[in-house]
């Protein structure tokens, strides 16, 4: 079965049938999260509307993360099976992580300018947030860095394998260290610190992002798929 | 053995050794790495005169006294106040503008130079937590507590 999955043109098959469903449900679903968030939500008690950035930023911070994750696992199968998709799927993932990287920095900067006073601190969770903009980067460059594409993406998985050790470092830090950032208002093992009203708008949001970037995952593999097998016809033909 | 056994073998040992390498790494820096330091940790360290170092903890009820004064001719708020961990405090000094979320009972940082005892604050930046609700639900509470 795992075989079967892993096949690109089983993929093919399949993605195409998802890919209209989720990017449709995602418009749908981010104006309906919009309205939530600008109008059917409450201001915070202190903070008062600045906390309507909470609905891009938190979303975009945990995509971030779990893109991250899938490239990590993609990256692990391409050493050591070498799937020729793991390695599809970690380049389509690169720059659509790295995009979510970039839109949490800019949003909590925007963020902390009025609520803590301050645009940038160099804090144990913005910082190793900073580090995961520049590993994306650096997975981008070094992923096509070499003319041969299979260098470029062992390389890359090595890299990606390494800045693992981030991801826990991103997660804790508000737990380990001292920071200006607060500690995780969402986590497992209690009731979130979130009141209902301001619940909703961020998970209605969340799941509009999470389709997006399926959707958006799903054409960037489809696209890589179809670029190595031109790739291969004009091999073939030379 | 077989080739992708070997690999197998080879990337989850290395993944490993790095791990175990970057948790000493961090547990040895974790002293380092805060942003600030407690009222009681800074009256713990000798060493701090003069030196710039950040100060966190709660803005003590009732210690925030402000007052107008005049410097090179403009009118500047000087705000004194006392940072507490509710174990030690610490009062600072500050002259300029203050965060909106700067309240008392509210979390705060602040960076600039602790000296007789005193805290001449250059930088004051609000802490919040991780709470969120609406400002009806906070009255509830309050009325609640009380």
């Amino acid at each position: 079965m795992f075989t079967k999955f892993a096949n690109p043109n089983y993929f093919l098959k399949i993605s195409d049938k998802i890919y209209y469903p989720c990017f449709l449900s995602s418009i749908v679903l981010f104006f309906i999260s919009l309205y939530f968030s600008f109008f059917a939500s409450p201001p915070d008690y202190l903070q008062g509307e600045t906390v309507r950035i909470m609905y891009v930023h938190v979303p975009c911070a945990w995509l971030s993360l779990s893109t991250y994750s899938i490239m990590a696992i993609c990256s692990f199968f391409s050493i050591v099976f070498k799937h020729t998709l793991a390695d599809i799927i970690a380049r389509a993932c690169a720059p659509v992580g790295a995009c979510f990287t970039l839109a949490t920095l800019i949003t909590g900067s925007i963020w902390g300018k009025p609520t803590w006073g301050t645009w940038w601190v160099w804090d144990a969770r913005l910082t190793s947030e900073l580090v995961l903009f520049f590993i994306y980067l650096g997975h981008i460059f070094i992923s096509n860095a070499y003319d041969d594409r299979r260098k470029g993406d062992r390389n890359a998985a090595i890299l990606t394998l390494v800045g693992i050790v981030n991801l826990p470092i991103i997660k804790w830090s508000v737990d380990w260290w001292n920071t200006l950032h607060q500690p995780a208002s969402i986590s497992k093992f209690s009731s979130p610190s979130i009141d209902d009203s301001m619940l909703i708008p961020l998970f209605l949001m969340f799941f509009s992002f999470l389709l997006f970037f399926t959707s958006l995952l799903i054409l960037r593999i489809k696209s890589e798929i179809v670029v190595r097998k031109i790739e291969i016809i004009e091999l073939n033909n030379n | 053995m077989k080739p992708k056994t070997k690999r197998l073998i080879t990337l989850s040992s290395s993944l490993f050794l790095f791990g175990v390498g970057c948790i000493i790494l961090f547990y040895n820096l974790r002293g380092n790495l805060v942003f600030f330091y407690s009222p009681t940790e800074l009256l713990e360290k000798s060493d701090v005169n003069s030196q710039k170092v950040r100060l966190g903890g709660m803005v003590k009820k009732e210690s925030i006294f402000k007052e107008m004064v005049l410097q090179d001719n403009f009118k500047i708020q000087k705000i004194t106040f006392v940072i507490t961990d509710f174990e030690n405090e610490i009062q600072v000094n500050y002259k300029g503008i203050l965060p909106d979320l700067f309240k008392e009972g509210q979390g705060v940082v602040v960076e600039g130079n602790y000296e007789d005892n005193l805290f001449n604050a250059i930088n004051v930046l609000a802490k919040h937590d991780e709470n969120y609700m609406p400002p009806e639900l906070k009255d509830l509470n309050l009325e609640a507590s009380n």
